[in-house]
């Protein structure tokens, strides 16, 4: 009976902390804007939406890796797909949880597209150091 | 994580954290040569992970304390932190020991275990209270918040799994997995907050509330 109560807590405050610390990185990168050059390649030049998150992480990915960076993209990562899931489930009978959810998924896409704006330009570091040597 | 905190010069600010992680490095290096020297099953290793473990529970508690402390820093409370702090690591103590005082054989060792068990409990209401502290003052440091979000995490998978481990003691092979896989969650999320995050960015706590206003 009591190890269900701390459980029932233990996963109720984590799912709390997890939200709220994927907001946390969320909204300190979406201070940064974008370069023109990811804007055009991500195709976000009208700002970003949920749809676009999927694409955003293919083009991540073939960047080489910041070690930094890749827990913080993992993180975003499951909130993206814990926001889809309330969206598929919960949203569809509160209408204001929709719009929440459109808003928190192109807060995810931005993300991804600033972490892609940081390999670019860590590549671009790495490829002139290696033209200098 | 010390490294990073080190080389962006916040090394005294926030010494409880970086003494924390020293002394996790320092207990890792220290059981995987018991581990080595005398295996898993032996009693030497059991021992030095009891008493290790509980010791780094206890350096965490403090550290948890010490961002207490940067919380209220303007209200000038480090003295009554400090003190409410230790009374209830007191009390805490108190308590393992009266539930396991029963237990004739081992009394010291799951002593530890108990105590090392509720810690993380009273480490995970402790952070949940600092997060309402941190909502309700309308705090902006950005990365204190991460640093006790990233707390709050750990603590909350840690009590998680510590519940599971209760109530499904037969899956102890999954459990024994689960912990330091996420036990490497707190250190990666701190080096983040400490190389990405200077200490001047600010961050509203509005956006941070997780019900939609």
């Amino acid at each position: 009976m009591m190890a269900t109560g701390i459980l029932l807590f233990s996963l109720a405050a984590l799912l709390q902390f997890f939200s709220s610390y994927c907001r946390s990185l969320i909204a300190a990168s979406s201070k940064q804007p974008l370069s023109p050059e990811v804007k055009d390649v991500t195709g976000l030049t009208k700002g970003a939406s949920g749809d676009d998150f999927a694409r955003v992480i293919q083009l991540l990915h073939l960047c080489p890796e910041r070690p930094e960076d890749r827990s913080s993209v993992q993180a975003i990562g499951a909130y993206f797909r814990m926001i889809n899931f309330l969206r598929a489930t919960v949203a569809r009978v509160v209408p204001s949880l929709r719009a929440w959810t459109e808003f928190e998924r192109a807060q995810c896409a931005y993300f991804a597209a600033v972490a892609l704006d940081r390999r670019i330009a860590f590549s671009r570091d790495m490829l002139a150091q290696q033209m200098d040597t | 994580m010390v490294v990073c905190a080190l080389a962006k010069h916040s090394l005294r600010r926030y010494l409880f954290l970086n003494i924390y992680m020293a002394a996790s490095f320092v207990v890792s290096v220290g059981r995987f040569h018991f581990l080595n020297h005398f295996g898993l099953q032996s009693s030497e290793y059991v021992y030095f992970y009891l008493y290790s473990d509980v010791l780094l529970t206890i350096f965490l508690y403090f550290a948890l304390i010490s961002l207490y402390a940067l919380v209220f820093d303007e209200m000038k409370v480090q003295s009554i932190v400090r003190l409410a702090a230790v009374l209830l690591l007191v009390g805490t103590a108190l308590f393992s020991y009266s539930v396991i005082a029963e237990s004739a054989d081992k009394i010291l060792s799951h002593f530890v275990f108990e105590l090392s068990q509720n810690l993380y409990f009273v480490g995970l209401v402790l952070t949940y209270l600092l997060w309402g502290a941190i909502l309700k003052l309308r705090e902006t440091r950005t990365r204190l918040i991460q640093l006790v979000l990233s707390l709050g995490i750990y603590f909350s998978v840690f009590a998680a799994t510590l519940a599971l481990r209760n109530l499904y003691p037969n899956l102890h092979v999954v459990w024994e997995y689960v912990a330091p896989l996420f036990g490497c969650l707190l250190p990666l999320s701190w080096a983040y907050a400490f190389l990405r995050l200077p200490e001047e960015a600010r961050l509203s706590t509005a956006r941070l509330a997780v019900i939609p206003r």
